[in-house]
């Protein structure tokens, strides 16, 4: 349990404080000016774009663990995993020969992610931030999984951040809990520090949020589990927010700006 | 060994022979110190004799960029500019994951001798995590005060040069050179001081030749 929760520890150097979570651009073109408009925000985000991130920190898991986990406690992923190659007809699309039989196709559920994130500073942001985190997980949690992560170009944020839940002992609906987590904090700090919003208002809007995003986690983690089933990464939730990816772009072309995105 | 022999350990430490390593030089202080002007200084008196990248932290726009070029500094593609969410002291000291993925990346463009990692503008505790540089050098001004190094603080007390700068404003902000040359040392042991004023020195000679002699112990 200690593991999984320093992965939710904002102290875990991971480059998460660099980010706003789009609040930066939002704050700078008056659209966010208080803790009202905060918990609007967050609101709108947990159920789109964090509905992604969730369903596929939670794909990493189910795919990473729980063979690939420290704790132990069965072959029955890699099992399952397996079968399914042996089960899946040779030729089949979506079976690249470069996979090694039995680990995941990590690029497939990759471009899955970019294919849901339109805006190219948003998937530059994910991947910093993936490559970041990843740099930490490698020696905290170094995994199979882990290291299959490290051999890649830099993958998404919520796939490095759901094979360490599975590194750290997590089930995908933790996993998923984990990426609203980390969006819901990291975008609630930043406006603090931008605007002066009083910290203990803001904390009492996270934990309201968290009324949305458990059902959402749940929710994710279940489409998730079912599309590492199917071995089908079209099966990933698709809602986005234009204004965000929209907003995303322009601050990346804004000078003196506090946060990478 | 009490915590604070540890870091002192660590800080003195000589730098391990890695040849085709590039040497990581942190340069942190308070707000206004001098650290730019420092960095600028460096590049220009160091360009010609090693292969030189910066990471600035400052808050960095074009016009930074086309001052250093338009100086004649550094080429722009050997500067990384990383964004701290107003927390400096985080990505140069807790979270230095940007800064790494920064300096990793103009050591593989450029295998350059020497990278400098500037923090943004921060307070007395600010200090660089020797897990993102080998030495750090930390800038204060004489206009700050002469009691700023009485004051202490990781930067004045540990770190691997203190840099006292504006030398030249002593007289008009009312403060004693002496005083504040005398603390420093009481508080640094055998750790190095340089009273400067970068504006009277733009060479930064002292600073130069510091940063120099750890360049060629690596890179004979």
């Amino acid at each position: 349990m200690l593991a999984l929760l320093l992965l939710a520890d904002s102290r875990l150097p991971s480059g998460g404080h660099g980010h706003s979570g789009g609040v930066e651009a939002l704050v700078d073109r008056d659209l966010v000016r208080s803790v009202d408009d905060l918990a609007l925000f967050l609101d709108g985000r947990v159920r789109t774009g964090g509905r992604v991130v969730a369903a596929a920190a939670a794909v990493a898991c189910a795919l990473a663990g729980p063979a690939a986990s420290a704790s132990g406690g069965g072959q029955q992923g890699a099992a399952a995993r397996a079968e399914r190659q042996q089960r899946r007809p040779a030729g089949t699309p979506g079976a690249p020969d470069r996979a090694t039989p039995g680990a995941p196709d990590w690029a497939r559920w990759d471009a899955a992610v970019s294919a849901r994130t339109p805006s190219a500073a948003l998937r530059a942001a994910s991947r910093a931030q993936g490559g970041a985190l990843l740099r930490t997980v490698a020696l905290a949690f170094p995994t199979p999984a882990v290291a299959a992560l490290r051999a890649l170009p830099r993958v998404h944020h919520p796939l490095v951040l759901g094979v360490a839940a599975a590194a750290a002992g997590g089930d995908p609906g933790q996993a998923a809990a984990l990426a609203l987590h980390h969006l819901v904090g990291g975008a609630s700090t930043a406006a603090v520090r931008l605007l002066g919003l009083d910290p203990l208002r803001v904390a009492a809007v996270a934990a309201g949020i968290a009324r949305t995003a458990d059902p959402v986690a749940a929710e994710a983690a279940a489409l998730a589990v079912a599309a590492v089933a199917a071995d089908d990464p079209t099966l990933l939730p698709t809602e986005g927010s234009p204004l965000t990816d929209v907003l995303a772009e322009l601050h990346r072309a804004s000078e003196a700006t506090l946060f990478a995105s | 060994m009490h915590r604070d022999d540890l870091l002192t350990a660590h800080a003195h430490a000589p730098l391990p022979a890695a040849p085709g390593r590039a040497v990581r030089i942190g340069i942190g202080g308070p707000v206004g110190g001098g650290k730019t002007a420092l960095v600028a200084a460096l590049c220009r008196t160091l360009r010609d004799t090693m292969s030189l990248a910066v990471v600035t932290n400052d808050i960095y726009t074009t016009e930074d960029a086309d001052f250093l070029r338009r100086h004649g500094v550094l080429p722009d593609e050997r500067i990384r500019a990383v964004q701290t969410g107003c927390c400096p002291h985080t990505a140069i000291r807790d979270d230095i994951t940007a800064n790494l993925d920064a300096v990793e990346e103009l050591v593989a463009l450029h295998d350059p001798d020497l990278v400098l990692v500037e923090s943004g503008g921060d307070n007395l505790t600010a200090t660089f995590s020797y897990g993102l540089i080998d030495k750090q050098i930390f800038v204060v001004d004489v206009a700050g005060g002469d009691k700023v190094p009485r004051k202490g603080g990781p930067g004045v007390i540990r770190s691997d040069l203190l840099v006292i700068n504006k030398t030249d404003l002593a007289p008009l902000v009312g403060a004693d050179l002496e005083v504040m040359r005398t603390d420093a040392e009481r508080l640094r042991g055998d750790l190095p001081t340089v009273l400067v004023s970068l504006r009277e020195e733009p060479d930064a000679g002292p600073i130069a030749e510091w940063v120099t002699a750890l360049v060629r112990a690596r890179r004979p």
